[in-house]
């Protein structure tokens, strides 16, 4: 009995419900939001704390015993998770304070916002499949609504695709929660692992593996992310950075979850596949990345090699591999929403997403610039930064694998992100400012809050690379767990 | 549509009206032992609504219920909410229910268990969000 577990989501949804009797004191939603955003930092640090010094913590909603009631869990990978997400999702917050514009505000912005972070933080938290789903809806549903909130025409096209694409892959979860409960009668997460294994991972169980890879690979943009470069560019910038650095990893989360502990058990047929479409993920997301001139799509195709990165250390199934997953996601969380949040900044200041139309912006926003340049190398994984450790602990555990074609796609990958957000640098920010009046969607914004919101992420982006030493223990402790699929199952089961 | 030329379908509903809400009152509190509960009992007041919006006009549904149905799924959403938390207050796991037999004045002994406030919840949540959707479609015109 840990009531510490369920905060994450409870906070949240009780700002949420609240924001909605307020809705025209937009003041006083970014207060209690603000509020909120800083306390759930709080809460997240906690469990991190309470998970490293006593292992693997459990909550039993309504006090009803696993495998008959919902259990909350928190390993480190969960634990971690949330922390960087809460992280991200105060600074986007921020971020939003000066960018998102009265009108939407006044439309439940907020709330939907809320919804959002309460459907990803259970999506992380919940140890039951069934509940996995439900949350993914809370959390859709709200990005359904962030995606068409503003009525824009741009956002009004592309939102029916994303709509019908997510209606889809949830039909496709349900089908494959239904099969795999005709299929072995559990639906708690440890109670599955467990009867899996008894019956032997083969035939059958199998199919609904690949059943369950397809739909979190829809959500997550691994292989099958047709959807995402057109859709990610839609909303406004606020919402994209909350997309591009949670949605994609609620997705990629599950993915891991699932296959490490419900589906371990044959990884000679699982994780080829999932190498394979990690292996096309990173180049088609490379090539996407490395092809195009407007900075919307170069930042989205970026997000997609990074899924492709996790995917692949899934796939290496080594110790190494897992640990590199952990880092990876973390660094991915923390350095999409910095992305998101420098690339709209970026916009705003150039007043154009053409990389045609800018150039010469370093005189003018010399912080901005480095800023990007920071990021820049911390996305291609340069080593005092955050996606160093990750990338080299992946690599390596694809080494140990002898998986040496998709080790060398990976690096390629690497080279390939760095090309993309330097070439956005060299461009937008060196040569010449071209002629024209970039002063007046400046004189709207205000650059301060968004300033604030970019150093916060940065400084965690930079911490985490430069502390790599000291997030390894936490880290190393969440491969632990997501290598032995028993420690989990016996922390669940146990009482 | 003009006033008078529906005088039967008005006439009717104002009968039918409350015979629906009666039978929702019964659905929402039978819930607990027999079919029923807060999901079908908010969709059958929002059907009463309706009809009453249909045989009159959405003023006349505006008058009958006088609040914001947004309000009032923010309210539902409160209040289920708010009977999970409660247990938290007791040292207990989330959403963990407690009950007690009552001996009420008119009904005796009654069995009394707080998953009936959590059901109020869902059902001005369902109510809230039937009724916006309708009066939103409705007015959108």
């Amino acid at each position: 009995m840990n009531n510490l577990l369920v905060l994450p989501v409870l906070l949240p949804m009780a700002i949420a419900v609240l924001l909605m009797f307020f809705r025209t004191k937009t003041q006083l939603q970014r207060v209690i939001g603000l509020l909120g955003g800083i306390a759930n930092v709080g809460i997240a640090a906690t469990i991190v704390l309470r998970v490293r010094e006593h292992g693997i913590q459990t909550l039993q909603l309504g006090g009803w015993a696993p495998p008959y009631g919902i259990v909350f869990v928190a390993d480190m990978f969960a634990a971690l998770l949330v922390l960087a997400a809460s992280i991200t999702g105060l600074a986007v917050l921020i971020y939003s304070f000066s960018t998102i514009g009265q009108k939407r505000e006044e439309h439940y912005y907020y709330t939907f916002f809320h919804f959002l972070l309460v459907g990803v933080y259970g999506s992380f938290l919940t140890g039951d499949i069934f509940n996995l789903f439900v949350f993914f809806e809370v959390m859709l549903i709200s990005s359904y609504a962030l995606i068409t909130l503003g009525g824009s025409k741009k956002q009004m096209r592309e939102a029916p695709k994303y709509l019908l694409i997510n209606i889809l892959s949830s039909t496709l979860f349900v089908a494959a929660v239904a099969y795999l409960y005709a299929a072995v009668g559990t639906l708690n997460m440890a109670h599955l692992s467990q009867r899996i294994a008894e019956a032997g991972q083969g035939g059958v169980l199998n199919v609904i593996a690949v059943l369950f890879l397809v739909v979190f690979s829809l959500k997550a943009g691994l292989f099958l992310f047709f959807w995402l470069p057109g859709s990610y560019a839609a909303p406004p910038f606020a919402v994209r950075a909350l997309f591009g650095a949670l949605l994609t990893k609620v997705g990629l989360y599950a993915i891991v979850r699932t296959f490490t502990l419900i589906f371990p058990y044959d990884s000679s047929l699982t994780h080829t596949w999932i190498g394979g479409m990690a292996a096309a993920t990173m180049i088609l997301g490379g090539i996407g990345a490395a092809a195009y001139r407007d900075i919307p799509r170069i930042l989205n195709y970026n997000v997609l090699i990074g899924v492709g990165f996790v995917a692949f250390g899934l796939s290496t199934g080594t110790r190494d591999g897992m640990e590199g997953v952990v880092f990876y996601m973390l660094h991915d969380i923390l350095s999409k929403g910095l992305m998101f949040v420098l690339g709209g900044m970026l916009i705003a200041a150039a007043g154009t997403d053409r990389l045609d139309g800018m150039g010469g912006l370093i005189r003018r926003r010399p912080g901005l610039g480095w800023m990007f340049f920071i990021l820049a190398l911390a996305l291609a994984g340069i080593p005092p930064l955050s996606g160093f450790a990750g990338k080299v602990l992946i690599v390596r555990g694809g080494l140990e694998d002898g998986m040496l074609t998709l080790s060398l796609v990976a690096l390629a990958s690497s080279l390939l992100t760095l090309y993309s957000i330097i070439k956005i640098f060299r461009e937008a920010f060196w040569g010449v400012e071209p002629q024209t009046e970039p002063e007046a969607e400046m004189s709207k914004a205000r650059p301060g809050l968004a300033n604030v919101s970019a150093v916060l992420l940065l400084l965690f982006v930079i911490g985490l690379g430069v502390g790599a030493n000291g997030v390894y223990g936490p880290v190393s402790q969440a491969g632990e767990t997501l290598a032995d699929p028993s420690l989990y199952i016996e922390a669940v089961l146990k009482e | 549509m003009p006033k008078g030329s529906d005088i039967f379908l008005q006439n009717v509903s104002k009968i039918v009206v409350f015979l629906v809400l009666a039978f929702a009152l019964y659905l929402f509190f039978t819930g607990h032992g027999s079919p029923g509960g807060g999901f079908i009992a908010g969709l059958m007041s929002a059907g009463a609504l309706l009809l009453l919006a249909l045989a009159y006009d959405i003023e006349t549904v505006r008058k009958v219920v006088p609040f914001d149905f947004k309000l009032i799924t923010a309210i539902g959403l409160l209040i289920a909410l708010g009977t999970g938390t409660g247990a938290l207050l007791f040292g207990q796991p989330f959403l963990k229910h407690a009950f007690g037999h009552f001996d009420l004045p008119l009904l005796g002994d009654t069995e009394l268990h707080t998953a009936l406030i959590f059901d109020l919840g869902v059902y001005l949540a369902v109510v809230g969000v039937t009724m916006t959707i309708l009066l939103t479609i409705g007015e959108d015109r």
